[in-house]
């Protein structure tokens, strides 16, 4: 019997949040979003960071401004997001319909030794984006709540945050490529057609 | 006898023109997404963005921000500018990364303060430290100090940027923007 109160595991909520992904953009924080974001399978359509720490979310909102018919879905960590936390508030004041921001909140910093973050210590992140302006912000600790997000993510009505509650496993790396110049021409390459190699 | 004089000083300059001709080129290089905080040096540009259904004018909370929500607009296949002071060039260094790594065009223009004729000394360290920060992260730099030679300046930026995928800097020194007197300011 399943246990109510289990942690989600985190390979499992990107595997359903990428589940028939379609056209889906995603854009993966450093460190585990990334590795769990590239087990769940490579693709042209991901850009996964290997740096950049707090840019996942702004780097949404960019993408998500110059391709509106698109949607994008920025998957990244606790520690990642906590990094730059204002860019909630730009993010709410802009309020792309086709952006959704999925936290995999294991309460750690989890490249650096599992220390905990603040969330372990109760600060609210989907309460902070709910404050600034994100109307459709939760936190997720059920599969079912996850595929509902899966489906807030792939309709873009509005503009989406998820504060998902997962277990702080540590995971065998999956990694992408790492040269930043596949992935961004590969990506643009994909969005953009053949035309983006010649810009 | 000073008062006339004063009156005459009071009576408003023409405006600078070369925030006008910034716009154009800006338009002209096909700019859609303008990310801020904003200098009161760029409050012109700013006001003539905003009044552009083309473009998209994103207040930041910091600008570091700018850096990475430019690097997804180029994912997306837009072109974007970046508007701060030279203090803000401080939180975006380890965000230079991105457009470094990826050869991102990244074009930044850049007000300075803790330049030619400050008065405020708390400006000086990230004033003096803007060029050497953006050149250590391997931003190409180029610094104006004259109205007339601003609009070439963005012009050159915006091509190197946006033809070669570089991360390239403007800065607009005081002698274009005319250095703030708090004590004039303070009423002293």
């Amino acid at each position: 019997m399943n246990n109510p109160n289990a942690l989600l595991h985190r390979r499992d909520v990107v595997n359903e949040l990428l589940r028939d992904r379609a056209d889906l953009l995603v854009i993966a924080g450093l460190g585990a979003p990334n590795w769990d974001v590239s087990a769940a399978g490579d693709h042209p359509n991901n850009f996964p960071l290997w740096g950049a720490m707090g840019g996942a979310s702004m780097i949404g909102l960019g993408l998500a401004l110059a391709q509106p018919k698109r949607k994008v879905l920025v998957i990244t960590g606790d520690g990642e997001m906590l990094m730059n936390v204002g860019s909630l508030a730009t993010i709410a004041v802009e309020a792309p319909k086709n952006l959704a921001i999925a936290v995999l909140d294991n309460e750690r910093f989890g490249e650096t030794g599992m220390q905990k973050t603040p969330t372990a210590s109760g600060v609210d992140l989907s309460a902070i984006a709910t404050a600034c302006g994100i109307r459709t912000s939760r936190i997720v600790r059920t599969m079912a709540e996850v595929t509902e997000l899966r489906e807030l993510a792939h309709a873009g009505r509005g503009t989406v945050f998820a504060q998902i509650k997962v277990d702080p496993e540590a995971l065998v790396f999956v990694m992408p490529p790492a040269d930043g110049v596949i992935l961004t021409t590969r990506f643009r390459q994909s969005v953009l057609g053949d035309e983006a190699l010649f810009n | 006898m000073a008062e006339p004089a004063k009156s005459r000083s009071e009576a408003a300059p023409a405006p600078p023109t070369w925030p006008d001709e910034i716009y154009r080129v800006l338009k002209d290089a096909g700019i859609r997404q303008v990310a801020m905080v904003p200098d009161a040096g760029h409050s012109r540009l700013i006001r003539a963005f905003e009044a552009d259904p083309e473009t998209r004018v994103v207040t930041l909370t910091t600008e570091e921000e700018g850096v990475a929500m430019l690097a997804g607009a180029w994912l997306g296949g837009e072109r974007g500018v970046l508007l701060l002071q030279s203090s803000g060039v401080g939180n975006c260094i380890n965000m230079l990364s991105l457009p470094v790594i990826c050869h991102m065009p990244l074009l930044m223009i850049v007000t300075m303060r803790g330049d030619w004729g400050e008065f405020n000394p708390w400006q000086i360290p990230m004033g003096q430290g803007t060029r050497p920060s953006l050149e250590a992260m391997g931003v190409i730099v180029n610094k104006v100090d004259e109205p007339h030679l601003v609009a070439s300046a963005v012009q050159g930026a915006a091509n190197l940027a946006f033809n070669t995928w570089k991360p390239v800097a403007v800065l607009i020194g005081q002698r274009v923007l005319g250095a703030k007197n708090f004590k004039e300011l303070a009423g002293k």
